[in-house]
């Protein structure tokens, strides 16, 4: 592996100083399962690698119990959540989604900021916080600035972020009662594999049993993680069954942008669609009615 | 680019000077001669180089050394007792057939015993769960998951105040 140097201030503002002062040739590091590979590999060849893991701020896990808000330091495990048991009760969607990121041991060091700032196609980690309409803080040079997480990705492998920025955390805002959210990986291996496609829905129902709410987003469905707007639309105000859940799962089937890769076919890809919003549709009206 | 670490390693405290830019895997195998802990991929794909830091399976060919700093560190040279006699995880894949090549296997321990030292009474889901960063290309991992249930600390089971 190429030499570097490895620098682990405690802040963020003295993080960003470093990445000022080696600035062509620094890189930030989180957990690592991802960079260290990138630099075995030859793809980055980094003098400096800036590490995250001291600054404490950006480890801390979280849930304001007056606002309801959700506040996710960006260097948090995907073990820490898998293990958090309010992460499971309250944002089960989090929970399906980081409890099959790559292997145990890519969780125990992995983490959550580091997984959306890869910006893969498949990004396990983003759909559920683009479902719970998550928003990232950046700290850059200039100061902060937010990003909704939907926002945060304009290619395969390339985010908003600017050179120097770091993503601090993510913030969820409170969530409404009567709420179910569910994710699937649909994959081959249990492990270390990305999926074929990845479907996550939340809904949120009035008292009067119609749809307030819907979000279906999906991953490896386009270049970047995607909400089926069309499908969500068609949820909103109807009274939820299997029957609507099919034709949700149709649209979002067609407004997806699946294409022929080496993991899979594009009809292939829309069937699972197809079958996963409306499995996932019937999860959430479980967990709804389950928690009357 | 030299950096001084002290960690645990299997009960031992260790001061070492190493280069920022090793991993764990390359200290441990290359540098300090403990060449039980396995280069399989290299990439985090197949558990072969599996450890425990702090309590925590991890693959150290993804590991850099230089976090290993004051952390314990658990590697599958520190399962045997100084005698020689295995460790009960150890001799289980002796016992079960756990073992074939013996490749996968240092890493297959270390990821079990981690699983087994948090939760000691681990079922064949969560064994499964927790060992699937690990690939055996002998075994078909049968018996590898035996080999672990056999592990476990017999549970003493709650009668419930009920007397015999």
């Amino acid at each position: 592996m190429k030499a570097f140097k490895y620098l682990s201030p405690t802040t963020v503002e003295e993080a960003i100083a470093f990445h000022g002062r080696h600035s062509e040739t620094a890189k930030y590091i989180g957990g690592g399962t991802d960079v260290i590979v990138k630099v075995k590999e030859g793809w980055m060849e980094p003098d400096y690698l800036i590490s995250l893991k001291k600054i404490e701020e950006m480890s801390e896990l979280h849930k304001n119990d007056a606002t309801g808000e959700l506040s996710i330091g960006a260097m948090v495990t995907h073990a820490t959540l898998e293990k958090s048991l309010m992460i499971r009760n309250e944002y089960p969607i989090i929970y399906d989604a980081v409890s099959n990121i790559g292997s145990l041991q890519v969780r125990n060091v992995g983490t959550i900021g580091g997984n959306l700032i890869n910006a893969v196609p498949s990004a396990d980690g983003a759909i559920p916080l683009i479902a719970l309409d998550g928003v990232a803080l950046l700290h850059g040079p200039d100061g902060e600035r937010s990003v909704e997480v939907k926002d945060l990705f304009i290619a395969p492998y390339k985010t908003v972020l600017k050179p120097r920025e770091i993503l601090k955390k993510i913030t969820i805002p409170p969530q409404e009662p009567h709420t179910g959210s569910a994710y699937i990986k649909f994959g081959r291996r249990a492990a270390m594999e990305l999926p074929l496609i990845g479907i996550g829905v939340l809904l949120t129902l009035d008292d009067d049993d119609t749809c307030a709410k819907a979000r279906i987003c999906l991953g490896v469905a386009a270049p970047t993680p995607m909400r089926a707007f069309d499908a969500e639309n068609f949820l909103v105000g109807k009274k939820i069954d299997e029957n609507i859940l099919i034709e949700a799962g149709k649209i979002a089937a067609d407004e997806s942008k699946v294409r022929d890769s080496i993991r899979g076919k594009a009809w292939h890809r829309k069937e699972m669609i197809r079958v996963h919003v409306r499995r996932m549709g019937l999860k959430c009206l479980n967990m709804i009615k389950d928690n009357y | 680019m030299t950096t001084n670490i002290s960690f645990l390693l299997n009960g031992d405290e260790i001061s070492y000077d190493i280069k920022d830019h090793w991993t764990l895997l390359h200290l441990l195998r290359e540098e300090m001669g403990l060449i039980g802990t396995k280069e399989g991929c290299g990439n985090g794909e197949c558990g072969a180089c599996t450890v425990i830091v702090d309590k925590l399976a991890v693959n150290s060919c993804l590991y850099l050394a230089v976090e290993a700093d004051g952390k314990t560190i658990e590697t599958i040279e520190g399962l045997a007792s100084t005698e020689g006699s295995l460790h009960p995880l150890q001799q289980s894949f002796v016992d079960n057939g756990g073992i074939q090549c013996g490749f996968c296997t240092p890493g297959m321990i270390m990821s079990s015993k981690a699983l087994l030292d948090e939760n000691p009474g681990a079922d064949r889901e969560e064994i499964k769960h927790a060992l699937a960063g690990n690939i055996c290309r002998c075994t078909g991992y049968i018996q590898i998951f035996e080999s672990v249930e056999a592990a476990k600390e017999p549970v003493v089971e709650n009668r419930g105040g009920q007397n015999e």
